[in-house]
């Protein structure tokens, strides 16, 4: 059938292509890539990086939060650490201290006790020798006279009265000696 | 059907004849204004609807953006590989709404022509544009010698095998792949579309010309409604086709091993 058309009408084969539609073929499909190329595919493409950077705007900024939260919240543990650690530090301090206060006022008031009774002690020590002072002139003078009116004898002679008065006191220190140590 | 046809006049069963028509006015013929129309067509869907985009997207352009991302998606990307698929996606999408809808010409009432039925524009397309797009990417990525090697030679080969493989790989990529793109879109267009001019006129001819056979009548029409479902299918099939094997030549001039 169709070598007999062909053979009839030469342009009337389906399989030989016209040379007018090929080239309107070809100017029509580059027009139209010319238009879909200039004008449709950047628009779609801007469009998915648009929606791309949207959505993986959206996700990243959800992470910032997140991670800000995360950290606001490791600060805030940090710090109240810190806080805790300071306050431990400080009561141990103000415990040593307070130790330390005792002490030296334990070390003082001891100092200062000890002043008084060694203070004491001498001003006693003065007063024991000026008593003892005075009443040697006087008990000397008290039992020479006693003695005298008693024995009836003048001790005239001063040599012997202190040698005997004296003796006598030695004797009597020796015996209260033992007492005042 | 000779039987029925005894009993009315003569039937002209429908041939070449038909995809030839008349020019409409000086040597302008109908594929030429429907070639014309299908481009206008797809320019005006695609510019209004991209003429004010949104992140979300409203009906009209979701309808817009499943075709682009159709041709971007499912077949550039797929067949050509992320790496490398973003300047053609423009050619893909282009071929591929281009077949479509020339083709669907075929079912639009008034208009019932598919334009790809006429061999010189699926050719033009294939022979001008996809053949030497990908050859000349492939040239551009491995070089003169080494694009040769890399298309003709299958990598794990045995050598004794090269001296046949060579040729008829040679062959295929070089002469065969253009010719056989194009002839199938419009071999598919031209039978689906003689099917359905058969069972419409041979239905139109058995309600106006016979007797008894007017009772036949709906069966043909019955026959010619359900070929053009097929039809259909056969149509975005074939539009998807081509894109899909365009963007795998392109694919496999690019790639880097087979």
């Amino acid at each position: 059938m169709d070598t007999l058309i062909l053979a009839a009408e030469g342009p009337v084969n389906p399989v030989i292509p016209h040379t007018s539609e090929i080239i309107l073929g070809l100017v029509a499909f580059l027009l139209l890539l010319f238009v879909i190329k200039k004008f449709v595919s950047p628009r779609f493409e801007a469009l998915y990086e648009e929606r791309t950077a949207k959505i993986e705007g959206g996700i990243e900024k959800a992470e910032q939060a997140q991670a800000e939260a995360q950290r606001a919240l490791e600060q805030y543990k940090e710090q109240l650490a810190e806080a805790r650690a300071e306050a431990a530090r400080i009561r141990d301090d103000a415990r040593a201290e307070g130790l330390q206060i005792v002490e030296e006022l334990r070390e003082q008031a001891q100092a200062e006790s000890a002043r008084i009774v060694a203070q004491g002690q001498h001003q006693l020590d003065a007063q024991r020798a000026q008593i003892v002072a005075e009443l040697r002139a006087d008990l000397g003078r008290t039992a020479v006279e006693l003695a005298s009116k008693v024995v009836g004898e003048s001790l005239e002679d001063d040599s012997r009265r202190r040698g005997t008065v004296d003796r006598f006191l030695n004797e009597l220190d020796a015996v209260a000696a033992p007492a005042s140590k | 059907m000779t039987k029925l046809l005894a009993s009315g006049g003569e039937f002209v069963a429908p041939g070449v004849k038909d995809f030839f028509l008349p020019p409409i006015f000086g040597s302008v013929t109908k594929p030429m204004v429907l070639l014309v129309l299908s481009i206008v067509i797809i320019a005006v869907f695609f510019i209004a609807a991209t003429r004010n985009l949104k992140v979300v997207p409203g009906k009209f352009q979701f309808a817009a953006e499943s075709v682009y991302d159709f041709g971007r998606n499912n077949i550039a990307r797929e067949q050509i590989g992320a790496k490398d698929f973003k300047p053609f996606v423009p050619l893909i999408l282009t071929i591929f709404t281009f077949i479509l809808v020339n083709n669907l010409f075929g079912l639009i009432p008034i208009i019932q022509f598919p334009t790809m039925s006429h061999i010189g524009f699926p050719l033009a397309v294939s022979l001008l544009v996809v053949y030497p797009v990908y050859h000349f990417v492939g040239f551009k990525r491995h070089g003169f010698v080494g694009y040769l090697k890399h298309q003709t030679i299958p990598p794990g080969a045995p050598w004794f095998v090269l001296p046949l493989l060579i040729p008829i790989e040679f062959f295929q990529k070089f002469i065969l792949n253009p010719l056989t793109l194009a002839i199938r879109v419009f071999a598919a267009m031209f039978a689906g579309h003689l099917l359905l001019l058969v069972f419409t006129l041979a239905g139109e001819f058995l309600l106006l010309n016979g007797g008894l056979t007017v009772i036949v009548a709906p069966v043909s029409f019955a026959f010619a409604i359900a070929l053009t479902f097929l039809e259909a299918l056969i149509m975005c099939l074939q539009a998807y086709i081509f894109a899909l094997l365009s963007a795998s030549y392109i694919g496999m001039a690019l790639a880097e091993e087979h």
